[in-house]
């Protein structure tokens, strides 16, 4: 190899790195190492001070690799890569060595052995760059569709600000109708807006934009390809329906003799018919036949919907549709389950009758809801006269989900609103802690309170209706240590609420993986990074969008469903994108054809070439995890940037000190021959 | 080895960039102390392991090895971790019948957000083999019932021999 | 060069089966002109040379040297440096010398452990009185001497410097007669250089792969193989995916699976670490218990990883504990923790 002039850089972080790490002492040391030209301290590397440095350095002093000591190179190793560019150096001939993260700031106590450790982190690191090569980014197009997963609020969002500034993108709901939970809620916080007031209009423009291609009761298949270049198949699944012939207006829904209770847009407190249309303001309009219900398909009898279509549009026979399309970008904005109460059997959800969950609430107070918008209990007729409601069932709970969810604190004071406003109940609100963090939320709550709710801070033992004191009999009694007084309380109440978690949709980890995106541990998908890019996924080209990434209340949803069309909206306006070229390529004239890497590659970048007898990478598709170049038995795939020699050599680097296989005159005692 | 002087173990570790790399990263910024026995290097996935790393790093005078990735089913390249998991477990029963005891080569799984785990594996791994001993290889390569291992020392034969 | 301007060539075998010698003549017919085209001035197998001729000889009078056979004791450790001094060109011949091949699979075990074994507890050898070959014994008439048996068997370039490698065993006659032209012509590959292909046994080999899926491993006599079909494929153990080509694929190609014998491909420094790269890829299970079933159906894979290259890779032998230097393999079989299946 020819000579190499590397240039050494150990940054003090100001005290971050200095404090622990003798940073004078490493670079005097390190200009020793084979091949290093230059090596000093400075204080701030990454400073334009600092980055000056090294440019000034690669100019005047002919360097040919840089190697800068100092943070992670996830904080800033595209800084230090730009500085080398500027100068003339080819970004990936620069390495970063971390003696912060891992040195200086981990090993505090012991700054000797911080120092020592970075010495060997320095020395890989050089050790390692003299066999890098210069590499150039592969730029590809981005095709300017987008498709977004999900139509409730985000999802609406984001498919209309893509629209609206001109281009097109394909909306994929799994329900008959887009508008998610939102759909589903009577009014919202804090300003009491009619949750469909302000939900359809948006629901109509999605229907109605002629850059929205809408594709209802359908499902992503099957994704492939990468940013900017996806293609994907969608199933679109068959209503029976012809919805050309529909004109959406009701009579087969009105004639259908097979009741089912609605356990999806009702949440199980109303009926819907075997062929409905999911609510009022659905869009589209045209209605489904629930095959798993519906009498035809059971006994081949019935097809009352038929005989009353005055269009004809019923179509028994009518078969899903598979499409393939192809989008630059996905946004995933999959929403939310609501947590299933019957998991918490002490608070009675599903045995004890009045005991309803917020969505079943939701539905009952709405003005369209199967009670009319009455607050009833389960018999549909009876007022309550008290009314419970209770926070944190199934969030902020270790037996369930760790984390809080956000909004239920303010959805509950909504509830409490309500029943005041419609009846007479006195209303208890059990929580735990009163989280109303936003705009007008705090105010909302002062505002509840001078309602005249009852506020019981303690977490709720049990929703029993085993009478033991007079005046119990008949009720729900929720049993409730109140910890501002410090005594025991059993509330004898009426109706019971229970506040539930949102949690990740039940199939969100498959989802994940069918996208190649990230999943924590409870479901919801993973951001790029939690502060500064919620939006962006580990995948380049799929983004995130509303409760699928964390539990939040509207206001933050509709943000984060605009924030990540504006992502998009960048991808297509540039037009193309840049991908890193950390990616492996075979030496066709030298593989044999083994095929031992060829089912490795977990995005089937890896072809056979049946009549040449040799394995072939596609670029384009290859991530450069290196799965095939370590698997390859005769090491003739090339990993760039972390190449068999390079890694080697960063081994040799950071065991510098130990012999390296050569005899250590101490590490054995030697001893003669027997 | 000085009685004196506790034996600090030298370990070679492999941490994936998305994963534990971060984890690592994370148990920086939380400034959490561990012991400073890892000498760390970063690899896209574990499933870029070649084998051979772990045999040079034990070659070349670490005392163990330690392999962190994403937990199955969360590999940011969906599947390099379960590669790694089967060439491990192949790797150590060969490295058993070369006399390296299972505990020196250790894999291990830490998400980004797990950075406790990482430093306590570090911890841990770190007095497991401190209890084993060094390995520091070189002593198996240089052989006094042999003369001697190295070329440097087979300069020094060479003088003797040929006379 | 002689004085009839013939180059001068020796031959030498150290700890070896003697193979590599008639390999040697596998040449056929073109021995003849070998050793028309040579002089031959050192070849103990065939030939009446004596040490005292080759010390007699002035540095670097001999043009080529094919040493084949490992280093495993102090008589092979002394010819090998004697016929590097007198040598111009070193030429490892055969898996011996080049990868340690047979005689290195003895670095699972101590010269002690040896010892004990060959001369009194193997079940054929009657020696109470524990009689073992001594370096020196004194007798009447003087001092008997023996070579002294090392601990660890060296390939021939873990001893001395070496131009050039003839891997396998033997090496195919068209390689050394590839070697033995480019010598006399002159066109030599840069020293260090393996005389050989660059690619891997699958070239070579007839059979139909395909992407593989590995759920148990056969021994050979386990199953009838079908004779199209990748040995692999059919889980018998091939060792061909990492070992260099030459041979034609001999073994493959008779219902056998490639044992390694030319060492791993060009440039590829520790065979073994590819074997185990490439098959633990294929094994077709995710979950710690169901990988560890698999890999129960390989035993010894250290034995089949290094058949041929365990001296020549990067940790050469079996560790020697401090102080006695025993070999110490670890007995019980490494599982995996079932935790790291979630």
């Amino acid at each position: 190899m020819a000579e190499e002039k590397v240039g050494v850089y150990i940054c003090h972080c100001g005290h971050n790195i200095a404090g622990t790490v003798d940073v004078e002492a490493v670079a005097e040391w390190a200009k020793d190492l084979p091949n290093v030209e230059v090596s000093t301290d400075y204080k701030f590397m990454c400073s334009s001070l600092g980055q000056e440095l090294v440019e000034e350095d690669i100019r005047e002093k002919g360097l040919t690799r840089v190697v800068v000591a100092a943070c992670s190179p996830h904080m800033h190793e595209p800084t230090f890569r730009k500085a080398c560019e500027r100068a003339g150096l080819n970004p990936y001939l620069f390495e970063m060595a971390n003696i912060r993260e891992h040195a200086s700031w981990v090993h505090a106590d012991d700054p000797d052995a911080a120092t020592e450790k970075t010495k060997a982190i320095v020395a890989g690191a050089v050790s390692r760059v003299v066999h890098h090569e210069p590499l150039d980014t592969l730029v590809v197009p981005v095709n300017e569709k987008t498709m977004v997963v999900g139509g409730g609020i985000a999802g609406i969002n984001t498919a209309l600000e893509i629209a609206n500034a001109g281009y097109p993108v394909v909306l994929v709901e799994r329900e008959p109708s887009i508008g998610g939970h939102m759909a589903q809620f009577d009014k919202t916080f804090p300003t009491l807006d009619c949750s469909a007031c302000i939900l359809t209009p948006k629901m109509f423009d999605v229907g109605n934009h002629p850059n929205i291609e809408l594709m209802t009761y359908s499902e992503v298949e099957n994704v492939e390809g990468y940013v900017g270049n996806f293609t994907v198949t969608i199933r679109q699944k068959a209503r029976k329906i012809n919805i050309e012939d529909c004109t959406g207006c009701g009579d087969c829904w009105e004639r259908c003799p097979k009741k089912v209770v609605d356990t999806d847009y009702e949440a199980g407190l109303g009926y819907r018919t075997a062929v409905y249309r999911p609510f009022p303001q659905a869009v589209p309009k045209y209605p489904v036949i629930d095959v798993e219900t519906c009498i035809y398909y059971d006994t081949g009898k019935c097809r009352a919907c038929e005989k009353f279509c005055p269009t004809g549009a019923i179509n028994f026979e009518q078969e899903d549709e598979v499409v393939m399309t192809k989008v630059g970008n996905i946004v995933l904005a999959t929403g939310y389950d609501l947590f299933d109460c019957r998991r918490i059997p002490q608070y009675g959800f599903g045995r004890l009758a009045n005991v309803f969950s917020s969505l079943e609430f939701e539905r009952m107070t709405n003005a369209s809801g199967p009670t009319g918008g009455k607050i009833v209990l389960r018999d549909g007729v009876t007022e309550p006269e008290s009314v419970a409601i209770i926070h944190c069932v199934g969030s902020r709970d270790k037996n369930y989900n760790e984390y809080c969810s956000g909004i239920c604190c303010m959805a509950a004071l909504k509830f409490a609103h309500l029943i005041h406003e419609k009846t007479n109940a006195e209303v208890y609100n059990c929580y735990i802690d009163m989280r109303s963090a936003f705009k007008d939320y705090e105010e909302f709550y002062n505002r509840l309170m001078e309602e005249g709710t009852h506020f019981i801070r303690g977490r709720v033992a049990e929703v029993t209706d085993a009478a033991r004191m007079p005046g119990e009999e008949g009720k729900l009694i929720v049993q409730v240590e109140d910890t501002l007084i410090g005594k025991q309380r059993r509330v004898p109440v009426d109706m019971v609420i229970l506040m539930a978690a949102m949690e990740p949709r039940w199939d969100s980890v498959e989802v994940s993986h069918q996208f190649g995106i990230g999943c924590s541990a409870a479901g919801f998908f993973t951001e790029k990074h939690p502060k500064l890019d919620p939006i962006a996924t580990m995948s380049d080209g799929v983004f995130i969008a509303g409760v699928a990434q964390g539990p939040k209340d509207i206001p933050l949803t509709v943000g984060q469903g605009a924030a990540a069309a504006a992502r998009v909206l960048t991808l297509i306006t540039t037009g193309e994108v840049e991908m890193e070229p950390v990616r492996a390529t075979i030496d066709e004239a030298r593989c044999s054809g083994c095929r031992i890497c060829n089912n490795l590659c977990p995005y089937g970048a890896i072809d056979f070439l049946e009549e040449e007898a040799v394995s072939r990478v596609n670029p384009a598709l290859c991530k450069g995890c290196g799965t095939c170049v370590a698997a390859c038995p005769s090491q003739i795939i090339t990993g760039a940037h972390f190449s068999y020699e390079q890694i080697m050599a960063e081994i040799e680097g950071v065991l510098w000190d130990m012999g390296n296989g050569q005899l250590v005159p101490d590490a054995q005692p030697v001893t003669e021959s027997a | 080895m000085s009685d004196l002087q506790e034996f600090q173990p030298v370990i070679v570790g492999f941490l994936c960039n998305w994963c534990s790399y971060r984890a690592a990263d994370l148990a920086g910024t939380s400034r959490m102390g561990y012991p400073a026995t890892l000498r760390d290097i970063r690899i896209m996935c574990t499933g870029r392991l070649d084998p051979a790393f772990v045999l040079k790093a034990l070659r070349g005078g670490a005392d163990g090895v330690l392999i962190m990735g994403c937990h199955p089913g969360q590999c940011h390249y969906e599947e390099g971790n379960y590669k790694a998991l089967r060439r491990v477990a192949l790797l150590k029963r060969t490295l058993a019948q070369l006399g390296v005891e299972p505990e020196r080569v250790q894999l291990g799984w830490a998400s980004a957000a797990e950075g406790v785990v990482f430093a306590e594996k570090v911890a841990e791994m770190t007095e497991q083999i401190r209890a084993l001993g060094p390995l520091r290889w070189g002593g198996n390569l240089a052989d006094k019932a042999n003369g001697n291992g190295t070329l440097a020392g087979v300069a020094a034969m060479d003088e003797e021999v040929v006379s | 060069m002689s004085e009839n301007g013939k180059p001068k060539l020796a031959l030498y075998w150290a700890s070896s089966c003697g193979g590599c010698e008639i390999s040697v003549l596998a040449v056929h017919e073109k021995i003849l002109d070998v050793a028309e085209a040579f002089d031959i001035v050192f070849w103990p197998c065939v030939m009446d040379f004596k040490e005292k001729d080759v010390e007699a000889m002035a540095d670097g009078e001999i043009d080529v040297c094919l040493f084949n056979g490992a280093i495993r004791n102090s008589e092979n450790e002394h010819m090998a440096k004697l016929l590097r001094r007198k040598s111009k060109v070193m030429v490892a011949y055969g898996s011996c010398s080049h990868e340690g091949c047979m005689p290195g699979l003895a670095n699972f075990f101590d010269r002690e452990q040896m010892l004990n074994f060959i001369y009194v507890d193997s079940p054929s050898t009657d020696n109470p009185e524990r009689v073992f070959p001594q370096v020196e014994t004194e007798k009447p008439e003087g001092t008997l001497t023996l070579p002294e048996f090392y601990n660890t068997v060296k390939t021939l370039d873990q001893v001395v410097p070496v131009e050039y490698y003839l891997p396998g065993c033997p090496p195919e006659a068209q390689w050394t007669l590839a070697a033995v032209e480019a010598i006399l012509s002159g066109e030599l590959p840069p020293p260090g250089s393996v005389i050989g292909l660059d690619v891997t046994v699958c070239d070579e080999c007839p059979r139909e792969r395909s992407e593989k899926k590995i759920t148990h491993f056969y021994r050979p006599y386990e199953i009838d193989p079908d004779p199209d079909i990748c040995l692999l494929d059919q889980g018998l153990f091939c060792a061909g995916i990492a070992t260099r080509a030459g041979c034609g694929a001999l073994c493959p190609r008779v219902n056998m699976g490639c044992r390694g014998c030319y060492g791993p491909n060009e440039g590829v420094e520790d065979q073994g670490a590819k074997l185990i790269a490439g098959i633990a890829s294929v094994i077709d299970a995710r979950t710690p218990e169901d990988i560890d079933a698999i890999l129960d159906t390989l035993p010894d894979p250290a034995g089949y990883f290094y058949r041929f290259s365990l001296a020549h890779s990067m940790l050469h032998r079996t560790a020697l504990a401090e102080g006695d230097r025993t070999a110490q393999a670890i007995e019980e079989v490494p599982r995996l923790d079932p935790k790291l299946g979630t």
